[in-house]
């Protein structure tokens, strides 16, 4: 960032903040098929960003183009400013960490042996392990609060618990941006909450930035920084929750009319659906 | 980073070090114990046959002695089988255990996905067809395999689902070939069919030392860069997109390990025939063995310990009638899968 002393250049200085990851009009899809449309983003650094919207407006393909999984149709993804298709591998996986909805759990493995696979992209063929992967994991297992299931196999634990592994793993990946798709899928409301203030500490200790993909509106006004709405491939509404989240844009979002209260203890806005308008 | 700043308590450490020394000393174990197996079993195959070889006289026949009697049968039967059974039991047991890891699936050796039938519908093909016997046979085995293979790695780019396309069009396929092989022999000649079968069957009856030497090259060749390779197979298991998003290029490993696999199920069917369920047990009873990770080293121990105690097995169960060793890994193959049945749950749900 360039620093400026011009007074009419502050708005200018404030739009080339750093952003660790950002999108230049990109476009993304699947064999032919246009999902994301030409969106323009840029990432907060050290916050989390939630991306909202209804199933099926492209917000997975984008976390996906994010983290490289995709290459786009046009446009492109800024990683530190440089274009991430141009970036080996390895070096995007040591920067950025991406979490599917998904992940297979293989068969008989243990909590341990499945963090320390977050290390791969910091090993080459011939590294070995060494002491900041040592130090990675077990970072990454007290965070997460899992040391004393370190030698539990994961087929055996709790839906609430296996997502706590998988964050142990990205964490052990010890990426400065993290991509969370959908992290509390399946979850209680109670682990949904240990979760998400398990991501909200990463960026407020650590310094990650997070964007994470949500389908829970109310959860996302309340642990969002910075709320990206999404429809149709296209971003209809984007800024800090209280900005975002009004009636209008839910319906625009989400096809719904809505009331938007205020919680009296965070202040977060909280969307009280009323009917489908579309 | 500051996440990694974070001050490790010692319990943490020592947490993570008691949990990683069972598993550990736990492999280290089974690796010793099948290679002392292995090297007991081949002993005991090359000297114990229906003519014994004492222990001093086969030292001296290896030192360039000859004795009569004992240094045909060691060095004509005996000991050829042992070491051949060795090579392609390794090839056969690295290659299942690498296709089943890679392709998530349990099934997936390549003896069911059409690779082995390849081969099997390739020699059959030429001595039905063209009449030869020996190295053709060899050569259109190899060539079958890799025609199958090339249908199966059809379908390892493009996105979410290769492993699955694969495993498909795979057992597509053996269904495919597996008909042509039957279709083959029954338009044969008796003779012919005669020739095909004992070929089909898997057999370590016919092993020369030139055979042993091919096989050696391709093994040396191969199985360390399989092993390399198979280091990324656990990321791999993570699913498609975790691994892309750890570093691994996934198309690109799919396809390295599968050229991998087939090259050394290819060279080992061709030479000693398609010896069954060798490629699709050692994987699971490694897996079984060294729990927590894909162990395609071990799985090449078993595989290597499976066919040479089967071949023994094969040569001496019945006095007088010398079994193919493909017939005794074929009747071993049925307990062993309602074992690993009874013994997992069901992969579906995780």
């Amino acid at each position: 960032m360039t620093v400026t002393d011009f007074p009419g250049e502050a708005t200018r200085a404030r739009v080339a903040a750093p952003a660790p990851l950002a999108t230049d009009t990109v476009s993304l899809g699947y064999d032919g098929r246009v999902v994301v449309d030409g969106l323009s983003l840029r990432v907060p650094q050290g916050r989390t960003t939630v991306v909202v919207g209804p199933n099926g407006c492209g917000k997975s393909t984008l976390l996906r183009g994010l983290g490289r999984l995709l290459r786009p149709s046009g446009g492109a993804v800024l990683l530190d400013g440089e274009d991430i298709g141009g970036l080996p591998t390895r070096e995007v996986a040591r920067r950025v960490g991406l979490l599917p909805q998904q992940p297979v759990v293989p068969e008989g493995v243990t909590v341990l042996e499945l963090v320390e696979r977050g290390r791969h992209p910091h090993h080459g063929l011939f590294r070995t392990w060494g002491r900041a992967d040592e130090e990675a994991v077990a970072a990454a297992l007290e965070r997460t609060d899992l040391v004393d299931l370190a030698s539990t196999p994961v087929d055996s634990l709790s839906g609430g618990q296996r997502q706590r592994v998988w964050l142990a793993l990205v964490l052990a990946q010890a990426t400065p941006v993290l991509l969370l798709d959908e992290p509390t899928s399946f979850l209680d409301v109670a682990h949904q909450l240990d979760v998400l203030d398990l991501v909200r500490g990463l960026c407020e200790d650590a310094g990650c930035t997070v964007v994470m993909v949500l389908h829970d509106l109310g959860m996302a006004a309340r642990y969002a920084d910075h709320l990206v709405a999404m429809r149709e491939g296209r971003v209809v509404a984007e800024g800090p929750p209280s900005e975002v989240v009004t009636p209008e844009v839910v319906e625009a979002v989400f096809g719904v009319t809505a009331a938007v209260l205020t919680d009296p203890e965070s202040g977060a806005p909280v969307v009280v659906p009323r009917r489908r308008t579309s | 980073m500051a996440l990694l700043e974070t001050v490790e308590r010692p319990s943490t450490a020592d947490a993570l070090a008691a949990a990683r020394r069972g598993p550990r000393r736990r492999r280290r174990v089974v690796v010793v114990t099948l290679l002392v197996l292995l090297v007991a079993l081949v002993v005991v195959r090359a000297l114990l046959g229906d003519y014994r070889v004492s222990l001093p006289d086969a030292v001296r026949i290896l030192g360039g002695e000859q004795i009569p009697g004992a240094s045909f049968v060691l060095m004509e039967s005996t000991l050829p089988r042992a070491v051949m059974g060795v090579l392609a039991g390794a090839a056969f047991g690295a290659a299942g255990s690498a296709f089943q890891v890679m392709l998530r699936n349990p099934i997936a050796s390549p003896d069911v996905l059409g690779v082995t039938l390849g081969a099997s519908a390739g020699a059959v093909l030429a001595v039905v067809a063209f009449g030869v016997r020996g190295a053709p046979v060899t050569l259109a085995a190899l060539a079958g395999a890799v025609l199958a293979a090339v249908v199966i790695l059809s379908q390892a780019g493009g996105g979410g689902g290769a492993t699955g396309r694969m495993v498909l069009v795979g057992v597509a396929l053996a269904a495919g070939l597996s008909a042509l092989v039957q279709w083959l022999l029954v338009r044969a000649s008796t003779y012919q069919a005669q020739d095909a079968l004992v070929w089909l069957s898997g057999s370590l009856n016919t092993v020369t030392w030139t055979d042993i030497a091919r096989l050696l090259v391709l093994d040396a060749l191969l199985l360390p860069l399989l092993l390399a390779m198979a280091g990324r197979l656990p990321v791999l298991g993570l699913g498609d997109d975790l691994a892309a998003g750890l570093g691994v290029r996934v198309t690109r490993l799919r396809v390295g390990v599968t050229v991998l696999v087939v090259g050394l199920v290819a060279a080992a069917t061709a030479l000693v025939g398609p010896v069954a369920f060798v490629g699709f047990l050692s994987g699971p009873i490694a897996r079984r063995l060294t729990p927590g990770r894909p162990a395609v080293g071990v799985a090449a121990l078993v595989g290597a310990v499976v066919v040479v105690a089967a071949d023994y097995a094969a040569a001496y169960a019945i006095p007088g009638t010398a079994l193919p060793v493909g017939l005794v890994t074929g009747l071993l193959g049925a307990p062993v899968l309602l074992w690993m049945l009874r013994s997992r749950p069901t992969p579906e749900g995780r």
